[in-house]
């Protein structure tokens, strides 16, 4: 019994083993994104201290751990070729996590590892937000802390001590959202961030070569999210404009040298769009919008060709206000400058295209029937719209064009530009979104990376650059119901995509639905969002000394009202004794205080006979104290009266 | 004066508790109970800072709500631990008197009044904790373990009360002096010197040598039996030690005399030598009598006896 609470105390076995299912619950989401070898490690290390708790053996020695520590920060350098980064640190902590694992003697060591689970259970934001991030964040955390409060009361239940922690996480919770609102939000990052900090976030590339966007479209993510503030444009009009790509070295496609910041010139017919976009993080500068944009949003420019681009890579959600025009004449410029890029071909690639092309180009035909007839060959020489194209070899045209037959929208895009350039037109290849649907929950339009697309530009005289989609050539469904309906059944596909199934649907839907309330309201709340808010609020001036001053009056008055919620419980539950105790407190306040020894019937006589004018009262609160307290016929009435007679009582 | 408001305020209470005993039912006030963080609290409140300049640094939304729910729960913490403690009342208990260099164990009636339970008390003495936890309208009798080093009255001095519960990461205590005592008789000494003669009192003269005419029979050997008594033979038979009881030295009155032990003796060790044979002398069913310095108990048997014997042997002189 003795020293049980002292911090070099032991730990008993089910306290062991619910802290290492808390650990579990932390690292198990890691596992995923670690290497194998750190995997394997921490699974035997885990499965070993149980080995060992089970059968109450020693621990290892501190060398064997040493040379652990050493071998894993070894082939933690290995792997990530630093131990300094993002990725190589979650990796080091794990691994210190595990081994301290068999260096956890006393309940010190097991408060260090609960520390240690909270650290990692934020390094888990570092790669996921979402909604199930977050509700596994409070599983581990109350798992945790009903850990700490089992090595602060070793000796109540599990169960018990589980309760306790999860009252103790149901009072911070308003507290936590208190702070959450006001505490003053500080645009990040405080200083340079690791390399790697940004790995991993799916995407347009900024090059497109045969297979990019293919492998993309069966990634179900969302790229991002749009509200139209008025009518949605119909979904053939849903061209959403990504990098724009003007080189080709007979493979890749790449951006080439366009002014960054250039000057947008078009003219535009009818009601712009207006609307809101919420774009997903994909470490590129470029911002989507319908084509064409009419408007740039704050901290970003426009380049020459139409390609909204933010000042810094965009590494966090971010929301910007857009207006489009779905109708419009773009470029105005006969600058043979700005067009001679758009003409330029590979040498000695695709002979064959290139003497089609040719061909069409012979008789002195008008631009636009240039462009016709290449859509036309598309359209009837047996073209198939795949997800799964077969490989193509260096003349990678030509054996689309004459032989496979087979591709996906960049094949389409590719080789359409290529023909143009050949026969003398200027071209350029589009990349971005095609399409969007709408989630009837919250109205919000939502864009997955199963959207992306590929199309083209054609300069025409007197019409400037103007939008052909050779992939609506040969799969006209795709630009009308999307990517699912267009492609062959057995071609692989996100299992949402095509989903007949209603009720799935509208789980999705639903699921969307929240997914982008939590990160409007909870992940999207930022310095502005904060300032918006809090204004919202009636808050006059929400300077950051303004919130530190509610946020402190806030926190105080929530803890203020906890405080006399729990005081309230404090009191002597006992009412009788209550009472008797206010009576005394009256008596001991005139200076006839009840001493320590003295029992009730003494005391009363003794107050009795120093004070002669109030002997009976006195009397009757010690008849009814001493019948309630020891009697047998002690019932609510007399309850009652000694309550008045105690409130009434006065020397 | 100076010294008088010292005493009572706050600081001085929470470093140094308080100066006297205090009578009666000890009841831990609010502003009597402190509340401080532990070394993992500190550690805690570290890494928190750390978790939020991550989150800064990261624009993790998420981290910032994990952030503030782990800083909430340190503050909600603060009121709990602190409550855990207060509004207890503390009644001494009974103190068994104790032999020197024995554990005193001090009863401490723990009393909850209050309609929530508390846990993890630790009552903390001499570096060593005893813990209890006590349901709501209950009590529990908590025995403190104190060492009696010197023969007298044993007080328990300054009790430390205090409780983690429930994260540990803060620590809420409380000192209180107990107004009790404990009485501890002398340490028994370890000599061989075997009980003194019995000086005839009631006419009836013990035949030493005899033997053949109270033998009662034998009983296991105890440490502080008398050399002469124990049983040789069966000793040699290889039988263990075995001690002859002898009926008839019930009747023989001893006389266990301060004067009669030798002079270069000091104090402590004559009281030590006394106490072993009060022990001895009521083991072996005698009556006997104490002399000391201006002290004199008349002979007689039995327990009480045996009890004012060594309380006098506890307290003389002091």
């Amino acid at each position: 019994m003795a020293s049980d609470n002292a911090p070099n105390a032991g730990i008993e076995l089910r306290h062991l083993f619910w802290l290492l299912a808390g650990l579990a619950l932390v690292v198990a989401p890691h596992m995923q994104r670690l290497p194998w070898w750190l995997n394997l490690i921490a699974v035997m290390l885990f499965a070993w201290r149980v080995y060992l708790a089970w059968g109450e053996r020693a621990l290892p020695k501190k060398w064997l751990l040493a040379l652990l520590v050493a071998g894993g920060m070894v082939g933690v350098y290995l792997t990530y070729r630093t131990i300094f980064g993002r990725d190589s640190g979650v990796a080091l902590l794990v691994l210190f996590l595990s081994l301290k694992l068999l260096e956890l003697h006393h309940k010190r060591d097991a408060m260090v590892l609960v520390l240690l689970s909270y650290f990692l259970a934020l390094t888990n934001f570092f790669y996921s937000q979402t909604l199930p991030t977050a509700a596994l964040m409070l599983v581990s955390t109350l798992i945790n802390s009903a850990s700490l409060v089992n090595f602060a009361a070793a000796g109540r239940s599990l169960q018990a001590n589980l309760k306790t922690a999860a009252a103790l996480l149901a009072q911070a919770g308003p507290v936590m959202l208190v702070l959450f609102v006001l505490f003053p939000r500080v645009q990040g990052p405080l200083w340079g961030l690791p390399q790697d900090a940004y790995s991993g976030v799916t995407g347009l590339s900024d090059s497109m070569s045969p297979g990019a966007i293919s492998r993309l479209s069966q990634s179900d993510a969302i790229a991002f999210r749009v509200r139209f503030r008025g009518d949605v444009p119909p979904r053939r009009e849903l061209y959403w404009r990504g990098p724009v790509f003007w080189n080709f070295d007979g493979r890749t496609w790449r951006p080439g040298d366009v002014r960054p910041y250039g000057q947008v010139k078009f003219e535009a017919k009818g009601k712009p769009y207006d609307y809101e976009v919420t774009l997903e993080p994909h470490n590129h500068n470029w911002l989507f919008a319908l084509e064409l944009a009419a408007k740039v949003p704050p901290n970003a420019g426009v380049s020459a060709d139409y390609v909204l681009l933010a000042r810094t890579p965009v590494r966090n959600r971010v929301r910007y206000d857009m207006l489009s025009y779905t109708d419009f004449t773009e470029g105005s410029t006969d600058d043979a400058g700005e067009l001679r890029p758009g003409l330029q071909l590979p040498a000695s690639f695709n002979p064959r295209a290139r003497r089609l092309a040719e061909q069409w180009a012979a008789g002195g035909a008008a631009d636009i029937a240039i462009v016709q007839k290449a859509l036309d060959y598309f359209r009837e020489q047996g073209f198939v719209y795949t997800l799964e194209p077969p490989l193509l070899g260096r003349d990678s045209i030509d054996e689309f064009l004459f032989g496979s037959k087979r591709g996906f929208c960049e094949h389409y895009s590719s080789s359409f530009v290529f023909l143009m350039r050949a026969a003398g037109l200027p071209a350029r290849v589009v990349t971005g979104y095609q399409g969007g649907e709408i989630n009837p929950v919250d109205q919000y339009m939502v864009v997955r990376q199963s959207d992306a697309h590929a199309w083209a530009e054609v300069w025409l005289k007197r019409r400037g650059w103007v939008r052909f989609d050779p992939t609506a050539a040969v799969a006209p469904v795709r630009v009308e119901s999307g990517v699912a309906a267009a492609v062959p059944a057995t071609d692989p596909l996100p299992l949402m995509a095509r989903t007949t199934l209603a009720w799935l649907r509208e789980v999705r839907y639903n699921w969307d639905a929240l997914a982008n309330k939590w990160n409007q309201l909870v992940l999207g709340y930022n310095p502005e969002r904060q300032r918006e808010f809090l204004s919202g609020l009636g808050m006059s001036e929400p300077s950051w000394e303004n919130m530190a001053l509610t946020l402190f009056w806030g926190v105080g008055g929530l803890l203020a009202l906890l405080t006399a919620w729990l005081l309230r419980r404090m009191r002597t539950a006992d009412r009788v004794q209550r009472l008797w105790l206010r009576f005394c407190a009256k008596l001991g306040k005139k200076g006839c205080a009840r001493a320590a020894h003295e029992g009730p019937a003494d005391f009363v006589a003794r107050s009795a006979a120093r004070y002669p004018a109030s002997a009976e009262r006195i009397r009757a609160i010690g008849e009814r104290y001493i019948a309630l307290r020891y009697g047998a016929a002690a019932d609510a009435r007399m309850l009652a009266e000694l309550r008045l007679l105690v409130r009434e009582f006065s020397v | 004066m100076f010294e008088k408001i010292l005493s009572r305020s706050q600081l001085y209470l929470a470093f140094f508790g308080p100066r006297k005993p205090e009578p009666g039912t000890i009841f831990l006030r609010q502003n009597r109970v402190y509340i401080l963080p532990t070394r993992p609290g500190l550690a805690f409140a570290l890494a928190l800072g750390v978790m939020l300049i991550g989150s800064i640094n990261y624009n993790l939304s998420l981290g910032y709500i994990l952030t503030f729910l782990l800083a909430s729960m340190g503050l909600v913490a603060i009121l709990h631990t602190f409550r855990n403690l207060v509004h207890l009342h503390v009644t001494p208990g009974r103190a068994e008197p104790v032999f020197a260099g024995e554990l005193a164990w001090f009863e401490l009636f723990v009393e909850n009044r209050s309609g929530y339970e508390r846990c993890a008390i630790a009552l903390w003495h001499g570096g060593k904790a005893t813990l209890c936890d006590i349901a709501s309208q209950r009590g529990t009798t908590v025995s403190v373990p104190i060492a009696a080093e010197r023969r007298g009255w044993l007080a328990p001095g300054r009790i430390t009360l205090d409780t983690r519960f429930p994260l540990g990461l803060l620590r809420a205590w409380s000192y209180i002096q107990p107004d009790m005592r404990c009485l501890v008789y002398p340490k028994p000494d370890d000599g061989l010197l075997p009980l003194p003669e019995p000086s005839g009192g009631s006419g009836e003269k013990r035949v030493s040598s005899g033997g053949s005419d109270d033998f009662a029979g034998l009983r296991q050997y105890q440490i502080s039996d008398s050399p002469r008594h124990i049983h040789w033979k069966a000793a040699a038979r290889g039988q263990g030690l075995q001690t002859k009881v002898f009926s008839g030295r019930a009747a023989a009155e001893l006389w266990l005399d301060w004067n009669e032990l030798p002079r270069d003796l000091g104090l402590e060790s004559k009281l030590s030598r006394l106490t072993r044979w009060v022990l001895a002398a009521g083991q072996d069913g005698l009556r006997y009598g104490l002399r000391l310095p201006g002290v004199e108990i008349a002979p007689d048997a039995g327990a009480p006896h045996r009890l004012a014997c060594l309380r006098e042997l506890a307290l003389y002189g002091l």
